[in-house]
């Protein structure tokens, strides 16, 4: 009850519409009637004019119109507004008041029924007597109605109808009970709307002519109330403009009235009402700043009127109230598309009031005493059960003077609502505030504001003593404020966090928060943390810790009693604490030596723990959990002095592990899981520290950070300190396992360039430098993959190299098993690889072998290997160039004529840049035969350097009878070769090299002559000249003969003869 | 009495938003005056961004009042790379208008700079100048 005093009325809040009252409607039984009452109050959509409805039978006693006044002079007004006023013209005076009443108009008993009807209709109008109601008859027919003025009979009985029951024309409808019924009711509803407007705007117009008989001096209540009332009939009237004008003047009158202590609450609570109107109807108006600004006003205004100084917290109350009722209409008209902003949205308005309700919550408790009695009889008791008007009191209603009238009833009031007060919920309320607010900011971006809000709810909850729920929401906003780095609002929130968890004697979180408390996040002071590090310690050693400052001492009793009882308890008395999530005071760096270990050396990690406590801190374990957890059992240290165990405050501390890496784990990764430390004692209670993987908690990144920053500029500070400087520590939180360094020499000795298609041997050597025999000896060896595609199909490697090996060898031999090495032993190995294509290439040598060795007093067997990789070029081992088919005079031939001897001339050129030995070469002909029965090769055993060519002749010729005019393929040349170099007994290599085609052409005449080696001076030369017709016909021939100065001519200087086919001549 | 908040974030080189420097007067319920700092560092977020996507390179390093409480004025500052600068005053206090706050804000720029360039100081760390701290109780005395 007493929290609801400060709710408005609903029917302030409710949006007004114009009432009309529908009589003779006999909705029960009648199933007319009830059709005819479903059509009006069904389906009411905002395209419907806005009128409230109510059956109401025909004898209906309206609230009686008191006599009108007609002299204010003598009149003093009680109150501003009374308290039914609003409900009674929403829900109790009708506009309109309809009478339904079923009539045809051939109706048999027509003179009857229309006294009937008549009488009816008085009796509405007696109980509205004095109203300025109007009513309005219905006549329910059966029948469809004819156009107007073509039923003579229905006008003529319409006009006796109305001259029978006094009314006007406008007044009297009819509803034919058709299909068309729910048409016929929205006409009907539009014409009572239209009665109602007029009857409203008659209202205001009656309250309004009062307004001539007030005076300034006693009837100022009066002033504010007219304005009210009119502005309310306005919005019955629908008619928003003009409300909010005289709303807007009420709320100027309001404040003119005399306020002193008796009347304050009645002024603010009117005050309230009106700002609420208003603020609704500039929403409504799509006019939000205007709403705003009047708030705004309204609260400045109202802000510093507190009223009487006992009952102060009623003023947050209401303030309160002001508050959330605006940030409610806000969220309205939000909710019908309107627009808000970060800085200017209902959250603000929320938490506004949740601040408001807690300074009632303070005042109230500094102002309400427990223990008093309630005063009898009641003070607050009325004898209607309610207040005549808004905003009094209910010992002096009606009183309207400065000073009250009884100063010993006024006590016994103002104690009862004090008393009524102190059983008010304020933590609810002020949480349901502050919730309303936290999903306004979650929505409007501030994401700081909720994190603040949701701190007070925590806080509010810790009040309402519902420390689960405090505790809740306090962790979850914690971490924000760890990870925003604000540590004095850290601090406030822990501290608040560390009473709750003392409170519900949660162990857990007791110890959480007290880490946290002691850690370098927490600005507390040292004699706190001092105090906190005492319980915490009382903690693990299962005792009662001592009571948080500024607790409640009831609950402090029982937290003790809690304590006792858990303590009590055998078994659950270890806690696993997650370390990362805080930012604790005990903070911890591991890392291993180096980021990666021979298998051969012992594996060393260290960590790294420092306290940022006031006192010592002693510990009785730390553990190093790997990845590998059978080198766990290596990582632990235990207490067994009392002096290792215990951390310094302010001091790091380093504690050294090492082990020895598993064969294997070789090429495997270590790394750390976490690192564990045990505070307090299997006898007490066990608080396990752990920390994810290599430490750090949630500050040290930053920190690390900061400190790498700094030292890059203070470098030479960080050398001559002593300890190493804690923030610049690196975790290294794995480590790789590699092989043992190989103690053998691999030797490779090559002659590059490779040459294209040789067998090119590398040469390797393995000497071993071992004190131990290297067993297993394996040796890969091949083209090192991960290179370009094609290099896998165009390089063949092979052990063989006593002759060419085919496209089957592959392109790595893998682990060739090479045997044992002694130490000191050498061996040598021939490995042969063959390019088919140009280009560079790299290879590779993997030697191989295991070894027994040990470490640390430990035998491992280790594996070790050494790896070579040479780069080898290939390289074209010559170049050929064929310069074909040359006449006899050695100049080139474009065309080879057929069954005619050509010559082919082969070039070699060595572009190896070393000597090479050329074993022979071949012809390989297709088309075309040799014109000497044995083709002998010309270079055999030729050694040729670098860029040097040989040449080499071939006399062939075209068989007759190949078709003419077509290119042949002429053959392949062939050359062996090896390098110099080489032995007699390595394999010769084969080098094939096209010839090119030739264009062959048939010739007609063939003519060639015979002519002697040389001849002698004055002697005769005998020159013949074979004249060849090679065509199927006989051919004219002609000869002449050019003489030359160089000779004397003999013979036949001008033949002429007929060529028969296939003949020759012979000319001397 | 003024309360009187003056704070500091880097920006440009840590994500966080934690304070530099932080004073208030009266010292009492100061921790309600750290709360107001950091819940309008939502305001001042918010502004950045919004000017950000528009034109970077022109931009008024003052932000002007961040947001209105029942009890207080939040006026931001935002340097060029990103330090924020907050004053919270009396909103009775009447005297103090934008363009005394807007000099007050230059002013601890200047000063700000100042640390800044003090090769012993380490940009991140907590401001102790006293130079830096003289200003801004210059600036306390002159308006309370």
């Amino acid at each position: 009850m007493a929290g609801s005093q400060w709710e408005l009325p609903p029917e302030l809040c409710c949006r007004p519409m114009a009432f009309v009252a529908l009589t003779g409607l006999d909705v029960v039984y009648n199933a007319v009637h009830r059709a005819i009452w479903d059509a009006f109050c069904a389906n009411r959509r905002a395209d419907r004019v806005p009128i409230s409805f109510k059956v109401l039978p025909g004898d209906h006693e309206y609230p009686k119109c008191r006599t009108k006044r007609t002299s204010y002079e003598w009149y003093i007004p009680k109150g501003i507004l009374k308290t039914g006023w609003m409900n009674k013209h929403l829900n109790l005076v009708p506009a309109l008041v309809v009478l339904f009443y079923e009539l045809d108009w051939d109706d048999p008993q027509w003179k009857e029924k229309q006294s009937e009807c008549a009488t009816k209709v008085e009796i509405v109008r007696t109980s509205l007597q004095g109203r300025n109601t109007k009513v309005a008859v219905v006549l329910i027919q059966k029948k469809t109605p004819l156009p107007p003025g073509e039923d003579l009979v229905a006008s003529e009985r319409a006009s006796a109808l109305c001259n029978s029951c006094d009314l006007s024309g406008k007044s009297l409808f009819v509803l034919p009970h058709t299909d068309h019924l729910v048409g016929y009711i929205i006409r009907l509803e539009n014409a009572f709307y239209e009665h109602a407007q007029t009857y409203y705007y008659t209202e205001i117009r009656r309250v309004k002519s009062h307004k001539e008989f007030l005076n300034k001096t006693t009837h100022q209540l009066l002033f504010v109330r007219h304005q009210f009332k009119m502005a309310f009939l306005s919005e019955l009237k629908q008619d928003t403009q003009n409300a909010l004008k005289y709303y807007r003047a009420a709320y100027s009158l309001v404040h003119e009235l005399r306020a002193h202590e008796t009347n304050m609450l009645e002024i603010k609570t009117m005050a309230g009402f009106i700002n609420y109107k208003i603020c609704r109807l500039c929403f409504q108006h799509n006019t939000p700043l205007d709403a705003i600004a009047q708030f705004r006003k309204h609260i400045d205004l109202c802000k510093k009127k507190i009223g009487s100084a006992e009952l102060a917290y009623e003023h947050s109350a209401w303030m309160s109230k002001q508050f959330q009722s605006f940030g409610e209409l806000f969220d309205e008209a939000i909710k019908l598309g309107l627009t808000a902003i970060q800085t200017q949205n209902p959250g603000f308005y929320y938490q506004q009031a949740a601040c408001y309700s807690q300074d009632r919550k303070q005042m109230a408790q500094q102002l309400c005493q427990a223990g008093m009695t309630y005063p009898s009889p009641d003070p607050l008791d009325t004898q209607s059960g309610g207040l005549d008007f808004y905003g009094q009191r209910p010992w002096r209603q009606g009183h309207q003077s400065i000073d009250p009238t009884d100063p010993e009833k006024e006590k016994m009031g103002i104690l009862a609502l004090q008393i009524k007060e102190t059983d008010v919920p304020h933590s609810e309320l002020i949480i349901a505030l502050l919730s309303n607010a936290v999903a306004q900011f979650k929505k409007y971006k501030c994401p700081r504001m909720k994190s603040h809000l949701m701190v007070q709810m925590g806080e509010e909850y810790y009040h309402a003593k519902d420390y689960t729920k405090a505790l809740k929401l306090l962790d979850y906003v914690m971490c924000d404020y760890r990870t925003e780095r604000w540590w004095p609002l850290l601090t406030a929130i822990l501290t608040t966090a560390l009473r709750c968890a003392y409170l519900m004697a949660s162990v857990k979180d007791y110890v959480i928060y007290c880490m946290e408390l002691l850690g370098r996040a927490s600005t507390l002071k040292e004699e706190q943390k001092s105090r906190i590090e005492k319980n915490l310690f009382k903690v693990l050693m299962n005792k009662v810790p001592e009571a948080e400052a500024e607790c409640d001492p009831a609950s402090v009793s029982a937290a003790r009693s809690l304590w006792t009882d858990r303590m009590a308890l055998s078994g659950s008395n270890e806690v696993m604490v997650d370390m990362q999530d805080y930012i604790p005071f005990i903070q911890c760096k591991a890392r291993f030596q180096s980021p990666s270990f021979h298998v051969d050396q012992p594996i060393q990690l260290q960590v790294f723990l420092r306290a940022d406590c006031p006192h010592p801190v002693s510990f009785s374990k730390l553990t190093v959990s790997l990845s590998n957890q059978e080198y766990n059992q290596w990582c632990v240290a235990e207490s067994s002095g009392q002096d290792s165990m215990t951390l310094l405050p302010g001091k790091a501390r380093c504690y050294d592990f090492s082990f020895v890496a598993k064969t294997e784990d070789v090429g495997k990764k270590v790394e750390m899981t976490g690192v564990e430390m045990m505070l307090g004692s299997d006898s007490g209670r066990c608080v396990f520290l752990s920390w994810r993987g290599a430490g750090g908690d949630a500050a040290s990144t930053q920190e690390a950070l900061q400190a790498s920053r700094s030292s890059r500029r203070w470098g030479r500070g960080a050398e001559a300190r002593q300890e190493p400087d804690w923030d610049s520590l690196t975790l290294q939180h794995s480590t790789m396992i590699i092989s043992r360094v190989p103690k053998i020499r691999v030797q490779l000795c090559h002659q590059p360039p490779a040459l294209t298609n040789e067998m090119y041997c590398i040469s390797l050597s393995v000497q071993s430098q071992e004190e131990d025999v290297a067993r297993d000896v394996k040796l890969t060896a091949g083209l090192k993959p991960g290179q370009e595609a094609g290099l896998g199909q165009s390089t063949h490697v092979t052990l063989d190299g006593s002759s060419v090996c085919d496209d089957n060898a592959p392109a790595l031999l893998t682990d060739v098993p090479l045997g044992d090495l002694k130490p000191g032993e050498k061996l040598e190995k021939c490995v042969y690889m063959k390019c088919v294509s140009t280009g560079p290439r790299v290879f590779l040598f993997h030697v191989a072998y295991s070894i027994d060795t040990a470490v640390e007093g430990r035998h491992i067997v280790c594996k070790c290997h050494k790896v070579e990789s040479p780069y080898v070029a290939g390289k074209t081992c010559m170049c050929v160039c064929v310069c074909v088919c040359v006449c006899v005079q050695f100049e080139p031939l474009e065309r080879v004529a057929v069954d005619i001897p050509f010559l082919l001339m082969t070039d070699v050129v060595s572009s190896s840049p070393c000597p090479l030995l050329l074993s022979s070469s071949c012809l390989q002909l297709q088309t075309i035969t040799s014109n000497t029965p044995q083709l002998q090769s010309q270079l055999q055993q030729v050694v040729l350097q670098t860029g040097e060519c040989a040449s080499e002749c071939f006399c062939l010729r075209c068989p007759p009878g190949t078709s003419s005019s077509n290119t042949v393929a002429t053959g392949q040349y062939v050359i062996s070769w090896r390098r110099k170099s080489s032995g007699a007994d390595s394999p010769l290599i084969q080098t094939t090299v096209s010839l090119p085609h030739v264009i062959l052409e048939s010739v007609p005449l063939y003519v060639y002559a015979d002519l002697p080696s040389f001849g002698r001076v004055r002697e005769s030369l005998p020159v013949r000249y074979h004249i060849e017709n090679r065509t199927a016909q006989v051919q004219e021939v002609e000869i002449a003969v050019d003489p030359s100065d160089a000779f004397m001519f003999s013979g036949l200087k001008q033949p002429q003869g007929r060529q028969p086919d296939d003949a020759s001549i012979a000319a001397a | 009495m003024l309360p009187f908040t003056v704070y500091f974030s880097p920006d440009v080189f840590f994500p966080q938003n934690y304070p530099l420097y932080i004073r208030s007067v009266p010292s009492q319920n100061e921790l309600k005056f750290h709360y107001t700092v950091h819940t309008s560092l939502d305001v001042v977020e918010e502004k950045v961004s919004a000017v950000g996507k528009s034109l970077a390179d022109q931009r008024e390093l003052y932000l002007g009042l961040l947001y209105p409480t029942e009890d207080y004025k939040v006026y931001g500052y935002v340097t060029n790379s990103k330090v924020k600068f907050v004053i919270v005053v009396d909103s009775s206090n009447t005297s103090l208008r934008d363009n005394e706050i807007r000099s007050m804000f230059r002013k601890l720029h200047n000063s700000f700079t100042d640390v800044m360039c003090n090769p012993f100081y380490n940009p991140g760390d907590p401001i102790l100048s006293k130079a830096f701290n003289g200003i801004v109780s210059g600036m306390m005395v002159q308006t309370s």
